[in-house]
């Protein structure tokens, strides 16, 4: 009994904990399969006495849902795959080629490392208010084209592959562009989804920069659209529960399928010094 | 010969690939990271409101208005509070976990999975479905904590309870990430020491105090100042839940410079906060590198 007792405290513990964490995402599946009726309803129930999709068909005329959910893809999968081949190809040259000077540019990836967003927003702001970019994806998309972690991450993976490939390859006669497209990056595949999946991540969930960067409801991305239109409705319970879940499915989704990538480029961010 | 000549030839060629290869990124670099820090500089040092005209040079004064101004100081103990409420509890709890998932011989890539949800989906968005859960007519946490006799007021809405409230969101969202960091680090821990420690008769306790916290030590010192760092720019979940409110209780210092910024469209004066925020984040990050450095001499 003791040791039956032993065994399985720790469990009870983690199940009691997972079934907290799970808790919020439950009861937004189940509130957003409720009719409004029984979501408004005194006192509150978890589960659903009638299930119902009206939330989901409303959701698409109620909020502009589509657009923002279109604008959201446009933009999380633009910047990654632009950043991808920018950060790729810095973090290239920084791990596998010779040039004077590479210790101090690469002191101010480190230094760009340190500069939190918050700091940077205002002058961003003004300035691509001067060039006619806010509200635009141009203005959405083209600050964020490289990123100093990118940079960093891709260059400790490549830094740790064999130099003999260069040597061997360069005596062949094959071109820096060859090495890098044809030999670094299909050796690189795993560090670089990692990078791939922090990057849809990072933007695909971000508020702050939508936020400021664009103004008309046509641009919004879907946490910017959601968090003003719950300021605006409070009430549409249903609707609003609905497309959190829609727009957290695609993420659980790939994690679940793709677990290692996403951890790993966590657990990376741990080893950045 | 031929040799030389090659050595001589080769670092050109790869200089010159080195510009292309870098060009693109220290471009995007220069212009939307390094040119804004210097532009906020150079704008916290001018009276500029969007609404006025001119940006004149005003010296110091925004900075001497910004050390009187309450509601600066309001966040600064806004955001305090939250990283004194968020980073202790959160790392207790990640490392507790962490621990048993450690032990656990079964199921652990199933918790491990579970626990990080929250750290993948977006801080704004999931904050949305906190707001209802705490809402005083259809929460069904507020109905819960009422049924086992707490008597709960409107939590968002009060000026005790906001805070509270925000933080418990925070230290949901983030046990995962820091368990994931956590745990790496308790499975480099060698087994060898614990079985010596075991030898020496340590009990379950003492083994945790004497062999996993000191090996741990590099981690967790590096899971606290992440944690700390990011607890300073807190603003999504503010955002949603509470605007700030009630009565600026729930106002953290990256509220205060959107308000300042994008709501009063003081520009200056926003840009001598971020400012202060980011003297504030870099010395912390300085003070890391430090640490890690003397640690890897010892």
């Amino acid at each position: 009994m003791a040791v039956l007792l032993r065994r399985g405290a720790p469990y009870l513990v983690l199940v009691l904990a997972a079934a907290a964490i799970l808790f919020p995402f439950l009861w937004m599946i189940l509130t957003s399969l409720k009719p409004e009726t029984e979501i408004v309803r005194f006192p509150p129930k978890l589960f659903p006495d009638h299930f119902t999709l009206e939330s989901y068909k409303n959701i698409w005329n109620r909020i502009p849902f589509l657009t923002l959910f279109k604008n959201s893809v446009i933009f999380s999968v633009g910047v990654t795959v632009v950043s991808l081949v920018f950060d790729s190809m810095a973090a290239f040259a920084f791990a596998r080629l010779r040039f004077p000077g590479k210790d101090k540019a690469f002191v101010l990836i480190l230094v760009a490392l340190m500069i939190p967003v918050q700091v940077t927003m205002i002058p961003l702001f003004l300035m691509l208010n001067d060039w006619g970019w806010i509200d635009t994806f141009l203005g959405l998309m083209v600050p964020r084209a490289t990123n100093a972690f990118g940079i960093f991450m891709l260059r400790q993976f490549f830094i740790g592959l064999p130099k003999e490939l260069d040597e061997s390859a360069r005596m062949d006669g094959c071109s820096e562009l060859r090495l890098y497209a044809r030999i670094i990056i299909p050796l690189a595949k795993p560090a670089i989804a990692s990078l791939a999946i922090f990057h849809l991540m990072y933007n695909w969930n971000d508020l702050m920069w939508p936020l400021i960067i664009t103004t008309s409801k046509e641009m919004r991305t879907i946490p910017a659209g959601l968090a003003l239109f719950m300021g605006q409705h409070v009430v549409e319970y249903g609707v609003l529960t609905a497309g959190v879940t829609i727009s957290i499915a695609p993420l659980v989704i790939a994690f679940l399928c793709a677990q290692t990538y996403f951890v790993q480029g966590i657990a990376f961010t741990g080893l950045k010094e | 010969m031929i040799s030389l000549k090659r050595r001589k030839f080769t670092p050109d060629r790869q200089t010159r690939a080195a510009i292309w290869f870098l060009l693109p990124s220290m471009v995007t670099l220069c212009l939307f990271v390094f040119w804004p820090i210097v532009d906020s500089f150079w704008l916290s040092f001018r009276h500029w409101n969007l609404m006025e005209a001119g940006r004149e040079f005003i010296g110091f004064n925004n900075y001497r208005v910004l050390m009187q101004d309450e509601r600066f100081w309001n966040s600064v103990y806004n955001t305090v509070y939250y990283t004194f409420g968020t980073v202790p509890l959160c790392i207790v709890a990640s490392l507790g976990l962490a621990l048993l998932c450690n032990a656990a011989l079964r199921g652990l890539s199933v918790f491990k999975a579970i626990y990080f949800l929250p750290v993948i989906t977006s801080f704004a968005v999931i904050s949305i479905v906190w707001g209802f859960l705490m809402d005083p007519d259809i929460g069904l946490l507020t109905y819960y904590l009422n049924k086992i006799g707490l008597n709960m007021p409107d939590m968002l809405r009060s000026t005790t309870w906001a805070m509270p409230a925000v933080i418990l969101v925070a230290i949901w969202k983030n046990v995962g990430f820091n368990l994931v960091i956590l745990l790496a680090g308790l499975q480099g821990i060698p087994v060898s020491l614990y079985e010596a420690a075991k030898l020496d008769g340590a009990n379950a306790f003492q083994r945790f105090w004497s062999v996993t916290l000191p090996s741990l030590r590099h981690t967790l010192l590096f899971v606290v100042i992440i944690s700390v760092i990011s607890s300073f720019q807190v603003f999504d979940q503010v955002y949603v839940m509470t605007r700030g409110g009630p009565l600026n209780t729930t106002e953290t210092i990256v509220y205060y410079i959107y308000h300042q910024g994008f709501e009063l469209l003081d520009m200056g004066y926003a840009s001598s906060m971020a400012w202060l925020l980011f003297m504030v984040v870099f010395l912390i990050t300085i003070v890391q590198l430090r640490l890690f450095r003397f640690d890897q001499t010892d």
